[in-house]
Formats: C-alpha cells, structure tokens, sequence
C-alpha cells in the first residue's frame, strides 16, 4: 500500500516536472511553435493519470528485504558507481579485482571465495577480452596521476564534479 | 516458388562454412546463457549486442550469431524451468507448471529431450509460417501512413500492458517512463536540445542498450544480493538421457495445435511470448479435461508450452520485421540488434534489402537445426552450468556489462546510468511494474513521436487526422480494447501460479 503510494506521489511529481520542463523546449523556424512540445505533453499527461490510479489505488505491500540487504545493496551500488568512474583512470585489471570481489561478498558472505572470484574474474575476463574478443583497447591497465584520479572520484560528488 | 528463390538467396547468404562456424558457437553461448539461472534471453543478447559491435563482424555475421544465441536462450531457458522450477523469462513459467512434477518423477532426461523437440518443432513452423506471411504483411504495411504508424505503436504499448501486467495504470506508466526517456536528446527537426537539464552527456539522448543492460542484468544482481544467492543451485538430479520416442509421438498434435495457437499469438504486436505459450498450454489442457492430468508433470503440458512459445517467438518476428514493432522483450533486444546494425525493420527492408530479411530467416532454420542435434546429446554439459554458483556468476556478469557499455562510447556516464537503470529496474520489478514496456519506450519512441508529427504536419494539426483512415480506426479500437479487455478477463482468464514444493 504505502510503498505504491510513495512510488504514485514520486512518480507525479517527477511526471509535473516533466510537464514544466517540456513546455519550457526551444523551438525554432525549422520545427514550428508546438510540435516538439506536443509529444512530451501528451506523455507527461498519461504519465500524470496513471500515477494517480498508483496514488488512490494502490496494490498490496511487496515483500521488501529486511534492513541488512538494503545495506548491503546500498554498499553495492556504491562500488558499482565508483567501478564506473574509476574504469578509465585505472584500467580494468585493478578496479575488477575488488569491485567483483566486493559484489560476490555481498553475494554471499565468504571472504575467500568473494578474494578468489575477484581476482579469477578480473584476470578471466582480461585474457578473454584481451586475446580472444581483441579489446585491449578496453580493458588496457593504466597507471594514473593523482589528479586524473581526483577528476574521475569527483565525477560522483555533487557540485564538485563535472 | 517465389519463396524458394527468396530462401536460396537467403542461404546463400547465411550458409557459408563461417557463419555455421558462427551458428555454433552462438548456439552453445546461448544455450548456455540460456541456462543460467538469473539470466534469460533478453538479458544475455542484450549483455552480448555491444561485444559483438566492438568486435568489427560485417551485418550477416553478427545477425547470424545473434539469432543463434537469441534461440539458443530461448532452448537453454527450459532447462533452469525444468530442473530447479525457475523460468528463465516470462514465457518458461508455463513450462515449469508440468516440466518440474515430471523431473522430480525421476523423467527429468525425457522432459529435456521432448521440450526440445517441442521447440523446434514450434520455432521451425513459426519460421516457416513467417516466409509464407511476412511478404504479404509487408505489402500491406505499404498502405501505412503516419496516422496508421502512431496508431500501431499505441496498439503495442497497448497490448503488452494489458497482457503483461497485473494492474493497467502500472503497464501504461511504464511506457511512459520508457517514451519519456526517448525524448530525451536533440530534437531532430530543430536541431535544438530537449529536456537534458543542460547537461552535454544527454545531447545524444540514452542508449537503449544501456537502458536495456541497466534494467535487466544490473537490477538481477541486486535481486541476487537480497536473496544471497540461496535456492540457485538445488534442485533435481538428472539420470539418464535418452529419447522419449514414445512421447514425442503421442504428442504430435499437441504440438502442432501448439505451435499454431502460439504464432497467432505471437503475431499480435505487443503481446508476444509469454500469451503464446500461455494459450497454447490452456487450450491444451481444455482439450485433454480433467482426465488429463496437467499440473502433475504429463508430456503434453511440457510440450504444448515449449512448441507455443518457440512459434510466438517466431511469430513475433513478423510485426517486428514488416512493421518495425516488436512482440515481445526478446523480440524488442533483437530489434535492438538491427538497429544498432543499422538495419532499419519496416516493409522496405523486404524490397530493398531481401538478403538481410532472407538471410536471417535462413539463419533461424540453421540455429534451430542446429540447436535440436547440440541439445540431445549435450544436455548433460549444459545441465552442468546451473551448478555454478551465483557469486561467481553474478560479479562476472556485472564486469562483462561494463566492458561492453564501456566499449560503447567509453564514457563513465553511459556506465554510471546503467548503474541507475539497475536500481530502477530493481525498483520497478518490486513493485510489480513491468519493465519491458519501459525497453520498447525507450527503443520506439522516437518513431512513434515522428509518426505523430508527421501526422500533425500533413493534417495542418487537425486531430480527426489520426483516425481518418479505416485501417487507423480498426488499430485505434484494438488498441483500446487490447488495453481494457483484459481488466474484465482478469477474473475468468486466471494465470496458473507456479508450483511450489
């Protein structure tokens, strides 16, 4: 129930929004006055309407996992996003070994299997990509300077980052 | 015999010594793709579509290892439904309603053997009923102007919400948030940006690769973290395999009734797979009454869902091909392929590019022959990679999604959308909203805005334009109904729920 509700508001005020932002569009001679515009309405609206079916008719409650999964996808996602920016900079050898390690803990709790499919995958895949797909270009290690590594972490804090 | 020499040019296309090479690798790939659990076909092709592009193999090659792998999944899928009681996607539920009771009879090697022959007796006269209708269908799509087009994607987005889904609003927001997401970019007629929120990395508006890697591999991994990977790798134990011959002549009929429920099924745009083998398993089980003892693991309950939901897959292939839309979330990832091969779906790609069109139709045939003669005899190797357990396999397939959105574009910004993609696929599935309505948003919804456009221009933005031809309302009144009838069938047309030990 609630967690529908939650999910209508968000999705409303996402869906307005949507709305505010499509008719603020540029348009141009090229394009006309509302055609850019028209489309986006159209979805913002229908978007609108159903997210208040989800408001005032919500489906039962899902079966949400208990408070240590949450964290323990909320570690992941983290890695997940650090693993993203840190794959230039970096390489892929090193980065791989802990975020692969990292997810397989998270995965199931058991250090040596989580260090051993870590540094198994990120070698596995490096030969595979490397000599059998020939993406070196990819998957290259790389050695990088300090700054070019602050650039890539700064990416994910906000109004630091790019 | 139009069709024969259409057919020929399609082998001589796709039957060279390399591209069967090929055939047999994406089979096995895709097979065992296929087979491992948490990751169904969609997931697997779409994790694979950017390593093939990277990998620099001209438009047939790719497209006939694709298509082997895309089958091959769709083989390796009743494998997990069978022996563990977890269907690889939405249309192998109905598969594990007879396939598991029958493995825990100790039959598990015959379930195997006959829902592969079920299969490619489904695909292989899907395939053979697409050479014969597709051609005309794409004659008729010539009489499709723009009023018609955004009328036909509404009856696909239609159509897969009130099929799909459990609750209407939750399908339709979905493709909203799908279509949404497609506006996203420069406008193509302005050539200015819209709704990026200024930020440059949105110019070229979201691939639907990331989408579509994001929404399903990603999110898998976080369902895998809620759950540690517990109930992966039990299960039952597979004897002995032989072939059931006596099985799969007393199932004969039911697969050819099947395998034709599930192409009708699967030709309506939208509704795809899992209606097909739905169909096919119901009207199977009304045909055989009460006497015939579905539900507790008979041959023609493994069979009937395999055969239909092979021939939707198949059938699916025809609004994909002819028309541009795509029946099903499989269908819509091989739509994807063409697209990112730059091959453009609709009726002139029968009169323009009849290679590409034959050649893949000539490619099904191969993957599928292929496919029956790989499955009898290795069964064994592939029931051996449901044993690999999901801490392993889950890691190594979030890198090898990485790798290959990576190689995309190489930026860190298609990555870290993906990530985001993943937490709102995990988001959507929790809260029974399904997902690929968002795949086919995202992958149509430029067309369908064009379409629209199109339709406002030439009608001087008259509305009554869109419903002024009679093929349009006929489109219009199926898509309405398609979107309300199954808010009244909910309560007779009941989905049987998978069993439980």
């Amino acid at each position: 129930m609630a967690s529908d509700r939650i999910f209508g508001l968000v999705a409303l005020i996402t869906a307005v929004a949507y709305i505010a932002a499509a008719t603020q569009i540029q348009t141009n001679l090229f394009s006309g006055e509302y055609l850019p515009k028209l489309f986006p309405l159209l979805i913002g609206g229908v978007a609108a309407i159903c997210s208040l079916f989800m408001l005032f008719k919500p489906d039962p409650e899902p079966d949400w996992p208990a408070a240590g999964s949450w964290i323990s996808m909320g570690v992941a996602v983290i890695v997940l996003a650090i693993y993203a920016v840190l794959l230039k900079p970096l390489g892929f050898i090193l980065p791989t070994i802990f975020a692969a390690g990292i997810l397989s803990y998270q995965i199931s709790p058991n250090a040596r299997n989580a260090a051993l499919s870590g540094v198994g995958l990120s070698l596995g895949l490096f030969v595979l990509f490397k000599f059998a797909l020939g993406l070196g270009n990819i998957v290259a290690y790389r050695i990088p300077t300090p700054a070019k590594l602050w650039d890539a972490i700064s990416i994910l804090i906000p109004f630091v980052g790019h | 015999m139009d069709i024969l020499s259409n057919l020929a040019l399609g082998f001589g296309v796709a039957l060279s010594p390399y591209t069967l090479f090929l055939a047999v690798c994406g089979c096995f790939l895709g097979t065992i793709i296929g087979a491992l659990p948490g990751l169904g076909p969609s997931n697997g092709v779409a994790i694979l579509i950017p390593i093939t592009f990277t990998l620099g193999l001209d438009a047939t090659s790719a497209l006939v290892l694709m298509t082997s792998v895309y089958y091959g999944a769709m083989y390796g899928g009743r494998i997990s439904s069978i022996l563990l009681n977890i269907p690889g996607d939405e249309p192998a539920l109905m598969t594990t309603l007879d396939g598991y009771p029958m493995a825990k009879q100790g039959r598990a090697g015959d379930a195997l053997v006959l829902s592969g022959v079920a299969s490619f007796v489904g695909a292989f006269l899907a395939t053979i009923g697409l050479m014969l209708l597709a051609p005309s269908l794409a004659r008729v799509a010539f009489l499709f102007g723009p009023a018609e087009y955004f009328a036909l994607y509404l009856l696909a987005f239609c159509t897969l919400g009130g099929m799909a889904s459990n609750n209407q609003a939750k399908a339709a927001l979905a493709a909203c948030i799908g279509l949404g997401i497609a506006m996203i970019g420069v406008d193509s007629s302005s050539g200015l940006p819209r709704l990026t929120g200024g930020n440059l990395h949105l110019y070229d508006g979201v691939d639907f690769l990331v989408a579509i890697v994001g929404l399903f591999a990603i999110a898998e991994v976080f369902f895998f973290i809620e759950s540690h990977g517990k109930g992966s790798s039990i299960g039952v134990k597979l004897e002995k395999v032989g072939i059931p011959w006596g099985d799969i002549w007393s199932t004969k009929w039911t697969m050819l009734r099947a395998s034709g429920v599930g192409f009708i099924a699967g030709i309506l745009p939208g509704a795809g797979a899992s209606l097909g083998s739905f169909m096919a398993y119901m009207s199977e089980k009304s045909i055989a009454g009460e006497k015939g003892g579905f539900g507790t693991g008979v041959p023609k309950g493994v069979a009937a869902p395999e055969a239909g939901n092979n021939a939707a897959a198949g059938g699916a292939l025809v609004p994909m091909l002819t028309l541009g839309v795509p029946g099903s979330g499989t269908t819509a990832v091989l739509l994807a392929l063409l697209m990112t091969l730059n091959i453009t779906p609709g009726p002139t790609l029968f009169t323009e590019r009849p290679e590409v069109v034959w050649g893949l139709i000539a490619s099904l045939l191969i993957a599928n022959v292929v496919l029956l003669l790989m499955n009898v005899p290795m069964v064994k190797i592939f029931v051996k990679v449901l044993m690999v357990p999901a801490w392993i396999l889950l890691p190594g397939v979030t890198m090898i999604s990485f790798v290959g959105i990576y190689s995309l574009s190489g930026s860190y910004f298609d990555l870290l959308m993906m990530v985001g993609f993943g937490v709102l696929g995990y988001i959507l599935r929790k809260l029974d909203i399904p997902t690929v309505p968002v795949i086919l948003g995202i992958l149509l919804g430029g067309n369908m805005e064009d379409a629209l456009r199109r339709a406002m221009t030439l009608s001087d933005g008259d509305v009554t334009y869109l419903f002024s031809s009679p093929i349009a309302i006929g489109l219009w009144v199926a898509a309405i109904a398609g979107f309300v009838a199954p808010m009244f069938l909910r309560n007779i047309l009941r989905k049987p729920q998978a069993i439980t030990d």
